[in-house]
């Protein structure tokens, strides 16, 4: 094919992508080296001394930032176990297949924020809906205002809106797969759970894999959720990085603090993802 | 033992079923309520717990001067960002798709699949990393605030998800189709607009919703980057989350912006059952 015409397909959209780009990334480094607070707003420069803080004098940025850790990987094991069995219950001919499908993708295409302002009615201490319920027994679970079940209800509401993104790329996967495989599992007469354990889970491992990963890549973005569920409280026990970086920077405006940390963030969420992607690919794709 | 496989089955889909729903009818409940079923105890059934009323719902579209929310304006303006950043992310999207598709590249060390590595590896980046600098430019440029700062970071959200499902999707189509066109005599850009285009519809259609999907229900940037002139529908309707919440309107207007998703979950499922979206996403 024809040589020079390549670049005029690829350099528009990659040059705006850069272009977009480029000065913030570098501005967020400037910005890391600032002293840039509410006092004192400038690109003043006070070499690394925001990053000592970070790494030596700031226990919070960790914290949060293990909390993000647990809750991402919580809730995406979570998402991927629900959807996976989601998808393989509505994969073959069941009633009301169609209904089921369409019923099981909604919740993604809804607007996070704004359904976690319904699931904060949901699960109001005295007025929603599930405490009621439970009062009959009983209980009155503080949902938001306890710091462990907090958390709890964080990934309650995650999971809610985010099993469907699984439940349809694994659901696209196994109807894309081919049918020798199973034509031979139902010829040697495998079990129901051996023709999944041998055949249709390693079949669904590269998929598997892209899930995983695309949603732990939105997993650690979480925010939304957490900003108006719960503010980051009770104290700080559902406090996660980007949340604790907001507060930082665009609440006490400390800019150039909050840059390093953005930054130190990035750096760490695009090495550990890379860990992460090439030991599932190790784990799953072994056989 | 497959009659209880089957019976776990189906309690299984109803349950998840029941929880998906939930919401969205507690939702349609409250937004027919008053302050007195809101706050007078937990009531669900209209007509026998609690007397309906539209009063929730008659707000959403009076002025805020008459004491309404006014969700027309925000609506527009949300529609109008997710549209355009969408269309400009998967025209300049699909065009480098193909590049990386079918051609070549090689510079230094970096090849094709760096490249499309490159434009995925956007979506890592956490959106607060790029809130703080894009606040401080756009603010310099005097885009803050305006619907054409929000398109151009939408941009960034959007085109990493239409590179990665527009390659995918041309690797799926054969070459030969381009082949063919360039030896009766079309140039590239002919072959790729008259030949390939028409036969990556199911592809464009998925990236199109997704782009649409997750611009529709980003929050984050439009809370930081617009106040007052601007308003997108979720930060206006998370306004209404005060101290003293009218859950009725609340629940109207949460109602109002998540129907017209609902009507892509249909799309999605439809090509789905037809087969088509497996070749779409991988």
């Amino acid at each position: 094919m024809n040589f020079k015409h390549k670049y005029f397909f690829l350099f528009p959209g990659l040059f705006v992508l850069i272009g977009i780009l480029i000065f913030p990334i570098i501005f967020v480094v400037r910005l890391s080296l600032s002293g840039w607070n509410s006092y004192n707003p400038g690109l003043d420069f006070i070499g690394i001394e925001n990053y000592i803080r970070l790494f030596t004098d700031d226990p919070r940025f960790w914290e949060s930032f293990f909390r993000l850790s647990f809750l991402s990987v919580t809730t995406v094991i979570l998402q991927y176990v629900i959807g996976f069995a989601l998808a393989h219950m509505v994969w073959k001919d069941i009633k009301f297949k169609r209904f089921f499908r369409v019923l099981f993708l909604v919740p993604m295409m809804t607007t996070p924020v704004i359904m976690t302002v319904i699931w904060r009615t949901f699960f109001h201490e005295s007025l929603g809906p599930v405490n009621d319920i439970l009062s009959n027994f009983g209980l009155s679970p503080k949902w938001l205002t306890d710091p462990a079940l907090a958390k709890f209800t964080v990934i309650i509401v995650e999971v809610w809106q985010w099993t469907p993104f699984m439940f349809l790329l694994l659901l696209a996967g196994l109807l894309s797969l081919p049918k020798e495989p199973f034509l031979a599992a139902a010829i040697d007469g495998a079990s129901p759970v051996r023709k999944f354990i041998y055949v249709t889970f390693p079949l669904m491992a590269p998929i598997s894999i892209g899930a995983i990963i695309i949603r732990l890549i939105e997993a650690s973005k979480i925010m939304d959720t957490v900003y108006v569920l719960t503010s980051g409280g009770p104290g700080t026990s559902t406090e996660t990085s980007s949340f604790y970086i907001f507060i930082k920077g665009l609440r006490e405006f400390q800019m150039g603090y909050a840059a390093s940390m953005s930054f130190t963030y990035l750096i760490i969420m695009i090495i550990s993802l890379t860990i992460i992607a090439k030991v599932l690919t190790k784990l799953l794709l072994k056989e | 033992m497959s009659k209880l496989y089957t019976f776990l089955k189906y309690f299984f889909i109803v349950f998840w079923a029941v929880f998906v729903v939930a919401p969205f009818l507690w939702a349609l409940t409250t937004s027919f309520k008053d302050f007195q079923s809101v706050n007078g105890g937990v009531t669900y059934i209209p007509w026998v717990d609690f007397e309906p009323n539209l009063e929730g719902w008659k707000v959403l579209i009076k002025s805020p001067a008459k004491g309404g929310v006014d969700i027309v304006e925000p609506y527009f303006n949300s529609l109008f960002v997710t549209c355009t950043a969408s269309l400009i992310s998967i025209i300049l999207g699909t065009l480098s798709a193909y590049a990386l598709s079918r051609y070549t590249f090689k510079a230094g060390f970096v090849k094709n699949n760096d490249i499309t590595f490159f434009f995925i590896s956007q979506r890592i980046m956490p959106p607060i990393v790029l809130s703080i600098p894009f606040f401080l430019f756009l603010s310099s440029i005097n885009l803050l605030d305006s619907l054409i700062g929000l398109i151009v970071v939408y941009i960034v959200l959007l085109m990493p998800i239409a590179v990665w499902i527009m390659v995918d999707f041309f690797n799926k189509v054969p070459r030969e189709i381009d082949e063919t066109a360039l030896i009766d005599g079309c140039n590239p850009y002919q072959a790729f607009l008259k030949v390939v285009l028409p036969n990556s519809i199911p592809g464009l259609i998925v990236a199109g919703m997704f782009c649409i999907i997750f611009g529709w229900i980003d929050f984050f940037f439009a809370f930081i980057l617009t106040f007052t002139e601007v308003q997108l529908l979720p930060v206006k309707i998370v306004a209404l989350n005060s101290s003293v919440t009218p859950w009725w309107s609340l629940s109207a207007s949460a109602l109002v912006s998540v129907a017209p998703l609902i009507i892509v979950a249909f799309i999605v499922e439809r090509y789905l059952s037809k087969g088509n979206l497996s070749g779409a996403i991988k």
